[in-house]
């Protein structure tokens, strides 16, 4: 019993029990199925690039992943979420492909602009629209779900302008790399990990996390302390924005077009569900990001063995919101509450009958 | 009961975690009188308002009311208004959005046949409500409209109009200006007149010798006593709130004052004010001197501190540091120059709850040194090390979260923030509070540690005693402003009688 | 006795002045094109009904400092379940109609539940909400379903009703007399019973009490956990007879169906002057914010020229300026204090 407890009460023990959950559902699938038990697991090479249902995952799963970072951060910060994510990341989409092809054209097979000018407008224009959001929210102090429901509404349109209301396609390798492959190893992973390093390093060697946690869990004793909260919250949102930024472009490359209203879709939500998932209180405050990480690549697991279970992309939502309610719910102050009384009441009655 | 005793409380009792909040109190308020209950931070009178009223259960002790059979216990304030007990706060417990007349009878609408909110019965009978007690204000306009005073007399209003015996008034006037404290007075009166109990919660010596009939002092959590106002002048009632009793503390203090020269003066204050918290004042503190601050709670001893660290905003006068003209416009700035503070409200402007020791200890000194450069966790850990040694700080360990340790240690925490940035100037702002009496001794200790290597102190306490002990100066506050210095002569009774005021002083 | 302009009065009076200019602007310009006639006027709320349902719902909810996102979802997953209950299951009109509304008040409920009781952010609640309904809706079938056999929904949503007044001759010299259609009465009969009941009973008042101080409700002895169940249910259930209307509309459902909906909900809140803090707002504000909401797209439709997502450009303008706005009210406020 007290050995249970340990473990549960663990940082990281509820992201790696949904990960192994999923895994496990994932061999009795296979089991059931007829397959090779750990089926999920097997990596083959297949025309010279790395081939499984764990690559697909992994691959998947970096836009939100690179979403989870931001907004671990700006949930911590400022115990609110940002939900122009998915938004941003079509809005940076649509950006960069206007640049590399022209304004108006509808396809190119070659570059209009280098490819480096692209890639930068987008992320560039992902970080403005962080710095949107956290002007309204640190400044202003506006709720910060409301800041972002501007964009949330807007960046999609602003995108489609920018590419006259067409679907821009840039047919071109150097830009389809960054979806493809990189050698024998899908170009996302790679982003993906790269980020989520170079976030470890900055929160490993700066003191960005200090402040951001003890700005979210109190923002008065913080500023006695001599942290100005208000740029360190608009801080936390301009790096989601950036985050964005570069998800949207993955997300782009992937299809090497720019389609305003499919790109970044409900990824708000797999971005919120990761920090919930990764045991992050969604009131702010203390945060892991390897939680969050752990999280997004849970979520994606959970979409790619919904998938292979045969449930279409329309309907997976039902049960990713089941699964936010039954998080959220666990985490509520009420039902904890709930829990620690009927406990009690059980060592009450253990107690009595032992008397 | 007597006749004319409306609530009766006797032997109340009760205790937090380890402290004795309440030790066998009794309280009695009579018909028609205005009461005030009086005593220094941690007296108890919050506490035994919130017994009265149902939101702290205590564990022994009676409460009678008159007219209802038995002893009364209370489950919530909501029950206590039920038996006719209504509290007014500081902070106005109504709705800023809706109407006068609505915040009167929300929750006892009057209704029309239709079973509808009947809004003209409303507003009319509400109009009659205030006429009745000589306001005569736009009762259809949104509260939030109104001055912080009127929406107090709304919110009494709505408690007499719901049939109250005892009207408790919280620290009522801490945030009125003179005319409308008087207009408050004038209501008070004429409910006084008509019969109901009314207990006075404040701060403000001026105000209870103005208004009140009667007082009750707490201290420590014990009755002093019960004193009808003309049998206890004012330094009786200060001597009352804040004990004579000596501790037995050796003095710790050599006897000679020191003398400061110019060249010393570290800090030099002129005209500083902030709007509504304290008005302007002129402080000077030299290199190894320890001025006192004192005065009441709510004085503005607190927040004269505030205003020269920068955590509230200055807005007259100026402020030099070490003779150089200052601006401070954020607390980093008085950081950077130096200064450290530590706030009286632990839990809210100290702590931060949900991270470890070591990470609070290091979070001054990291805020100064900017975002880049981060002390390595073997500095983290020898500084967390060091404090935790130093100030006896009791933790399992320096990762365990300081949510988890008990409130002198949590405090000694963020002495030890501040000790870690190595301040030229130091404010501590009741540094000793719920603290054991050993380690009050180790703080007064270090307090004159600090001046002795050259430092400016600012010290601010409830306990004379040891601000005695340990200050060379003292600035003494009242009602928000500073009134007065006392450099020579530092005896119990001179600054007693100079926190009170009035005829003996003047 | 006059009565002085608070801060909030000013919002509704800046919203009702926009639509007015706005609309002023539009028959200058569009003149020839025939933004003059009354059908105009009347096709904004035709085209808007369903939202006029919603946004109403959303107002309440707002009142209470909350906010509700499932609407949109809300009202994909009543528009299939009618349409597919018509076409497939081929069952009583009214029944389904009846049936969609329970489901609008349970669903209600268990959001309610989870916010008031449970403590969570309604954003999230609301959140999973949109996705569960979402997600339904592709369960119940994936689809685009047109309702061509149900006889007395057919009817029901070709029905007009003509308006006595405003008729005019066009240039083929047929004469055309204005009309509105089933869901605006629909609509305009909820926005005045929410009117109603926002002014006249113990829960409306109560809805402002919780969104002013939750502590000084709760302490003046309102029930505040119960009023804001109440408030998710109201949302949910007006919401489902604005998915009716939305059905009647469009005569079909799809997955995709009043994608975003939700948005134009919360800013035809906010431009009306309902406080996203809770506590001050008015459907009659809400009304006007719709009629903002249909006036924007109606201008870039009759211009034919822009894209349409100008029209989303411009709701987001405005309703980042009316944020804004609220923001330095509140600021102002603070500060006189």
């Amino acid at each position: 019993m007290n050995k249970m407890k340990k473990i549960t009460s663990m940082p990281l023990f509820l992201p790696i029990f949904c990960m192994l959950l999923v895994m496990a559902a994932n061999i009795v699938y296979d089991i059931s199925c007829g397959n090779f038990a750990l089926n999920f697991f097997s990596i083959s090479v297949r025309n010279g690039v790395l081939y499984g249902r764990l690559i697909d995952i992994l691959n998947r799963g970096s836009e939100i992943a690179i979403l989870a970072i931001g907004m671990t951060l700006v949930v911590s910060a400022s115990a609110g979420t940002d939900i122009s994510v998915g938004s941003v990341m079509a809005l940076s989409a649509s950006m960069c492909c206007m640049i590399l092809a022209g304004y108006g054209n509808a396809s190119v097979n070659e570059l209009a602009n280098p490819l480096l000018l692209g890639v930068l407008g987008g992320i560039l224009i992902g970080c403005v629209c962080g710095a949107f959001n956290g002007f309204l929210v640190a400044y202003l102090s506006v709720q910060p779900m409301v800041a972002t429901l501007i964009l949330f509404s807007a960046a999609r349109a602003i995108g489609l302008l920018l590419c006259n209301n067409l679907i821009v396609y840039v047919r071109v390798d150097s830009f389809k790399m960054f979806g493809g492959y990189l050698g024998f190893l899908p170009t996302p992973i790679v982003i993906a990990a790269v980020c989520i390093v170079i976030a470890m390093i900055v929160l490993k060697k700066t003191a960005l996390g200090l402040y951001v946690q003890s700005v979210g869990i109190n923002k008065k004793a913080s500023r006695i302390a001599g942290l100005n909260s208000a740029r360190f919250i608009f801080l936390c949102y301009v790096v989601c924005g950036l985050c964005a930024g570069i998800a949207g472009i993955v997300g782009a490359s992937r299809i090497s077009s720019a389609d305003s209203n499919n790109i970044g879709l409900n990824y708000e939500l797999d971005a919120i569900l990761s920090v919930a998932l990764g045991g992050n209180s969604l009131g702010g405050g203390k945060f892991r990001l390897a939680g969050s990480i752990i999280g997004a690549y849970t979520i994606q697991a959970i979409t790619t063995t919904l998938y292979a279970l045969g449930v279409s992309s329309d309907v997976a939502p039902v049960y990713k919101a089941i699964i936010v309610i039954i998080i959220v719910t666990v985490q509520a102050p009420p039902f904890k509450a709930y829990l620690a009384r009927r406990s009690a009441k059980k060592a009450l009655a253990k107690g009595g009958a032992a008397a | 009961m007597e006749n004319n005793v409306v609530l009766t409380m006797r032997g109340i009792t009760m205790t937090f975690p380890g402290v004795r909040a309440l030790d066998n109190v009794d309280f009695t308020l009579r018909k028609g009188e205005i009461h005030a209950l009086m005593g220094e931070n941690g007296a108890g009178k919050s506490t035994l308002i919130k017994c009265l009223t149902g939101i702290n259960a205590f564990e022994a002790g009676e409460i009678h009311v008159e007219g209802i059979q038995g002893p009364v216990v209370n489950h919530s304030t909501l029950d206590a208004q039920k038996k006719g007990i209504s509290t007014v706060y500081q902070e106005v417990n109504l709705c800023p959005n809706l109407s006068v007349a609505e915040n009167l009878f929300i929750g006892r609408e009057p209704k029309t046949k239709f079973g509808t909110i009947d809004w003209k019965a409303m507003v009319k009978r509400s109009k009659e409500i205030m006429a009745g007690l000589d306001m005569n204000i736009d009762v259809t306009q949104n509260l939030e409209e109104y001055s912080l005073a009127l929406q107090q007399m709304i919110a009494i209003a709505r408690a007499v109009d719901m049939d109250c015996k005892v009207l408790i008034l919280d620290e009522p006037t801490s945030s009125l200006d003179d005319n409308e404290v008087e207009k408050l007075f004038g209501l008070m009166r004429s409910l006084r007149d008509k019969g109901v109990g009314i207990i006075f919660v404040t701060h403000f010596l001026e105000q209870v010798y103005a208004v009140c009939d009667r007082i009750t002092v707490l201290r420590n959590g014990q009755l002093v006593g019960e004193y009808p106002i003309a049998e206890l002048p004012r330094v009786k009632l200060v001597a009352a709130m804040m004990g004579k009793d000596f501790d037995d503390l050796a003095s710790i203090k050599s006897d000679e004052s020191p003398v400061f020269s110019d060249e010393d003066l570290l800090i030099d204050a002129k005209g500083m004010s902030h709007r509504g918290t304290i008005k302007p004042f002129d402080l000077e503190i030299h290199k190894g001197e320890v001025v006192g601050l004192t005065g009441l709670l709510g004085s503005g001893r607190s927040e004269l501190a505030r205003v020269i660290y920068g955590a509230d905003k200055n807005q007259t006068g100026t402020l030099k540091v070490k003779g150089k003209e200052v601006k401070i416009n954020n607390p980093i700035d008085a950081m950077n120059l130096g200064m450290g503070l530590l706030p009286d409200d632990r839990k809210a402007e100290g702590i931060i709850a949900d991270l470890s020791v070591r990470e609070n200890i290091i979070l001054a000194l990291q805020a100064k040194r900017g975002i880049f450069s981060l002390l390595s966790m073997k500095e983290q850990n020898a500084l967390a090390d060091k404090f935790i040694d130093m100030l006896q700080i009791k933790t399992a360990s320096r990762e365990t979260l300081i949510r988890q340790l008990s409130g002198g240690n949590q405090q000694k925490v963020i002495l030890g923030r501040w000790l870690a940035t190595n301040p030229e100037f130091l404010i501590l702002d009741e540094p000793t509070r719920g603290i054991d009496i050993g380690t009050k001794t180790e703080i007064q200790k270090l307090v004159l540690q600090l001046a002795k290597e050259g430092k400016g102190v600012i010290f601010i306490s409830s306990e004379i005693e040891e601000m005695l002990r340990t200050c060379s100066k003292m600035a003494v506050l009242r009602d928000g402003a500073k009134v007065g210095e006392i450099t020579e002569n530092l005896t119990q009774e001179t600054v007693m009688k100079a926190i009170a005021g009035g005829d003996q002083n003047e | 006795m006059k009565k002085k302009i608070n801060s909030n009065t000013l919002l509704l009076l800046i919203t009702i002045a926009l639509f007015l200019v706005m609309y002023a602007a539009g028959c200058i310009i569009y003149k020839d094109k025939g933004f003059t006639h009354l059908q105009t006027f009347l096709n904004i709320f035709i085209n808007n009904s369903g939202l006029l349902c919603v946004a109403a719902g959303m107002t309440c909810v707002m009142l209470t400092g909350g906010i509700d996102i499932s609407v949109g979802a809300l009202i994909a997953m009543d528009c299939m379940f009618l349409s597919v209950g018509m076409e497939r299951w081929e069952m009583n009109a009214l029944v389904l109609c009846a049936l969609v509304l329970i489901i609008g008040i349970v669903f209600g409920l268990v959001q309610g539940f989870c916010v008031a009781y449970l403590n969570i952010q309604p954003f999230i609640v609301t959140m999973a909400g949109m996705f569960f309904a979402r997600g339904m809706t592709a369960v119940i079938c994936t689809d685009q379903v047109s309702i061509t056999k149900n006889e007395f929904f057919v009817k029901l949503a070709n029905a007009k009703i003509n308006i006595p007044f405003g008729a005019y001759t066009n240039r083929k010299g047929v004469l055309q007399i204005p009309f509105v259609r089933y869901p605006v009465m629909i609509a305009l009969i909820v926005i005045i019973v929410i009117f109603l009941m926002l002014r006249y009973t113990k829960f409306g008042r109560s809805l402002y009490a919780v969104g002013g101080s939750e502590t000084s409700a709760s302490m003046m002895g309102l029930d505040v956990k119960k009023t804001k169940l109440k408030a998710y249910m109201l949302s949910s259930f007006v919401c489902s007879i604005g998915g009716i209307c939305f059905c009647l509309n469009t005569m079909s459902g799809s997955v995709r169906q009043a994608l975003g909906l939700e948005m134009d909900a919360i800013s035809s809140a906010v431009i009306g002057g309902t406080l996203l803090t809770g506590g001050v707002g008015n459907v009659i504000g809400t009304l006007f914010g719709v009629m903002i909401n249909g006036t924007i797209s109606t201008l870039v439709k009759t211009n034919g020229k822009l894209l349409s997502s100008w029209s989303n450009i411009a709701v987001a303008a405005l309703l980042c300026f009316f944020i804004v706005l609220q923001s330095v009210f509140a600021k102002l406020k603070d500060r006189n204090k």
